[in-house]
């Protein structure tokens, strides 16, 4: 066991950090949270700094147009980039870490020619469209149709939660090809250019009242059948592929940033008072603290952990779903301290009596989606159940 | 960076693994709490045995007859012993071992059986009194020795673990100094780490037993592990026990090589995720064995005892909690 990082590994650290200390004053400045071209057009300016200092896809292949980094440095590049304070992926998540890999090593060669660079340069955005207001937890239950009419799938059906869709130049989509095959069985993975006709989108509000996301439907939506990654029917498997380049590395931005708030959170309590005291002064608030600590120095431990056996296995360990059960219910725990902190400031979602009350209470809002989105807790606990301890599933 | 085991300390585990439950198989730590409780409640003849095999003497330089390895090595041994209920003041002779002279050498050889006891802790309470040859007081001031002769104490009829028999002592004799202030300080860090991976043992030999019974006993007609109430009992304790091992696992190595890390943050980290897991491990276990669980003759509540033993030692939540908070 070895937590020192190597000769090399420590170079590629020193290097980005001279090019982020160069690299993010030149950032535009950061666009309002409701202006979805404004963070198009941010987040894509992001990457194609990134593109153009060599470091856009740096957890790709080399014959993907990445950098074909081992698991360690893609941990070192998110750990350095969030600590300088550089921009989220965004909206180059689903392009760069789901649909380019996907295409990369599903798609013919045809397609990796056409799609991967501009994903890589930042000139396209991608939108998912897996889930269905019908099949959440559920996924293989989608009804999602599309029929072939010759050299074209003809696409009747409606997705859901998908982020960035107004601004999205292309959907990874999950469709049902074969409606009397078993489920996993009749579906098709297909790439569909959002200025198809026949797209509609429907913003959704969240509970912050800001629209993260949308619900898509597609009236007789044609797309090419050279748009099909993979077989036809053989979509599940090609979902399946996807899932095998996660490398323990999902969660080092977050965990980073978390480790962050818990500090600004400590600086908080001792400017906030409470009759004649700081709310530092509560034992219990302060135990609290101190026990959040814990758990991310233990969730970053777990991170390299992880990352280490990618690194060795060239496979994903069993630790995703282990790792972000833990991650999103103690994320949570964060916001419930920061609201208790907050008293009533908390019944603010913008900043009062000169406390960060807007940020923290629209992230505290925010924070219910953790145990929801990708997987939710509760199917996390049957994988971990089932795939890992053996236990029978629920007939 | 590579944490992950080498294949040396594979081995080492494995090995360790063996020796235990050959060694002390259920058979005998049954034997010894429900037929033939011994003084102390140490079992001589396992204890030299444990020396031999390198438990106390495995991080004493090779130059000066020991093993010579390190902290990392030291949490995985400990580990195991965790797993099979190893009874016995391990790591107080562990640490003893790193003392100069006859003290030192006595502890590394099994010769001498070593307690340790916090001496600012209320109630006074020291473990094994009746079979130590040696007890070292820990203070912030340092580390002394007291003769367990000298010792008066009331036995405490109904200790809760019944592999640790405690006396309550109202004061200790002043004893002979053997470590200064710096040497309690890393008794401390050391101590805290080894306990803490005690616990993670616990914790994964729990997340067993509860798996194997889910997976046999049935009700409804339906193996009950099959239920999602009982298989996500059994997820969150797999889960504990994987944060507390990556955490364990974590401050070991910054003790090795203090570069990496922060001591001072990994080692109430590991402690503090360690001893969470092993006693909410304990709790779920029982629960999942329903009514058997709360029989004598399912071994759960010995693991559940032992982990409040272990939660009590080189530092309890409230105190890693507070220390933690400090640091931020």
């Amino acid at each position: 066991m070895d937590l020192r990082y190597t000769e090399a590994e420590e170079r590629f650290r020193g290097e980005l950090r001279a090019w982020l200390a160069e690299a993010l004053p030149k950032l535009p400045p950061k666009p309002d949270r409701n202006d979805w071209p404004g963070r198009r057009a941010y987040d894509t300016a992001w990457q194609r700094m990134l593109f153009d200092a060599g470091y856009a896809g740096i957890h790709w292949p080399v014959e993907a147009g990445g950098k074909g980094a081992t698991p360690t440095e893609h941990l070192i590049f998110l750990e350095e980039t969030e600590r300088a304070g550089a921009p989220y992926v965004g909206a180059n998540f689903v392009g760069l870490l789901h649909a380019g890999p996907t295409v990369n090593a599903a798609g013919n060669e045809e397609q990796r020619r056409k799609y991967l660079p501009g994903i890589l340069s930042g000139d396209d955005v991608w939108c998912q469209g897996f889930s269905e207001p019908g099949a959440g937890s559920d996924l293989a239950s989608l009804r999602t149709r599309a029929v072939r009419d010759g050299d074209e799938y003809v696409i009747n059906g409606a997705k859901i939660w998908t982020s960035h869709a107004e601004v999205a130049d292309y959907c990874e989509m999950l469709v049902r090809t074969d409606p009397d095959a078993p489920k996993h069985k009749g579906i098709t993975w297909l790439i569909v250019p959002m200025d198809t006709p026949g797209i509609t989108i429907r913003p959704l509000e969240t509970i912050m009242g800001t629209s993260e996301f949308a619900e898509v439907f597609f009236d007789d939506v044609r797309v090419p059948v050279a748009n099909r990654v993979g077989e036809e029917n053989d979509g599940w498997r090609v979902t399946m592929v996807t899932l095998s380049f996660e490398r323990g590395t999902a969660f080092v931005s977050e965990v980073v940033a978390c480790q962050r708030l818990l500090r600004e959170l400590a600086e908080l309590a001792k400017k906030v008072t409470r009759k004649n005291a700081t709310a530092w002064d509560d034992v219990a608030l302060r135990r609290e603290l101190g026990h959040l600590t814990a758990e991310f120095e233990a969730l970053w431990a777990l991170t390299k952990w992880n990352v280490s056996e990618a690194a060795r296995s060239g496979m994903p360990g069993v630790g995703g779903s282990v790792f972000k059960l833990r991650f999103s219910e103690t994320k949570q725990k964060i916001y419930d301290l920061a609201h208790r902190l907050l008293d009533r400031a908390a019944l603010c979602v913008e900043d009062v009596a000169g406390l960060p009350s807007g940020e923290l209470m629209d992230e505290r809002l925010s924070s219910f989606s953790y145990t929801i989105a990708a997987g939710t807790s509760q199917i996390q606990r049957n994988i971990v159940g089932e795939r890992i301890l053996g236990l029978p599933k629920e007939r | 960076m590579d944490f992950q085991l080498s294949e040396d300390q594979r081995d080492l585990a494995t090995g360790v693994r063996d020796f235990c439950e050959g060694r002390f198989d259920r058979d005998r730590m049954r034997n010894l709490v429900d037929k033939a409780r011994v003084p102390g409640m140490v079992d001589k003849a396992l204890w030299a045995e444990l020396a031999e095999t390198g438990f106390f003497s495995l991080r004493v330089p090779e130059a000066d007859g020991g093993v010579g390895l390190g902290t990392a090595e030291a949490a995985l041994v400990y580990e195991e012993a965790g797993r099979v209920l190893l009874p016995g003041p391990l790591v107080a002779t562990h640490l003893a071992a790193s003392l100069d002279g006859d003290l030192g050498a006595g502890a590394a050889s099994g010769e001498l059986i070593v307690g340790l006891v916090d001496g600012e802790a209320t109630p006074l309470l020291v473990e094994h009194l009746d079979v130590l040859d040696v007890l070292l007081v820990l203070d912030a001031d340092g580390l002394r020795r007291v003769d367990p002769a000298a010792v008066s104490g009331t036995a405490i009829a109904n200790p809760v673990d019944p592999f640790t028999p405690l006396h309550h002592v109202e004061a200790l004799p002043a004893g002979e100094p053997v470590g200064d202030a710096e040497t309690a300080a890393r008794f401390r860090r050391e101590g805290a780490v080894l306990t803490a991976a005690i616990q993670l043992g616990i914790a994964g030999k729990l997340t067993e037993l509860a798996t194997q019974y889910a997976k046999e006993r049935e009700q409804f007609g339906r193996i009950i592990g099959s239920f999602q109430a009982v298989k996500h009992l059994c997820a969150d304790m797999l889960v504990r026990t994987e944060i507390a091992r990556a955490a364990v696992y974590a401050a070991a190595v910054t003790l090795d090589d203090p570069v990496v890390g922060d001591a001072a943050v990994a080692v109430p980290t590991a402690k503090l995720m360690a001893d969470d897991a092993a006693t909410r491990n304990a709790k779920d276990a029982t629960q999942v064995h329903g009514g058997m669980g709360f029989t004598w003759e399912v071994d759960v509540h010995l693991y559940l005892k032992r982990a409040w033993v272990h939660a009590t030692q080189f530092g309890g939540a409230e105190e890693n909690e507070e220390a933690l908070a400090l640091t931020l």
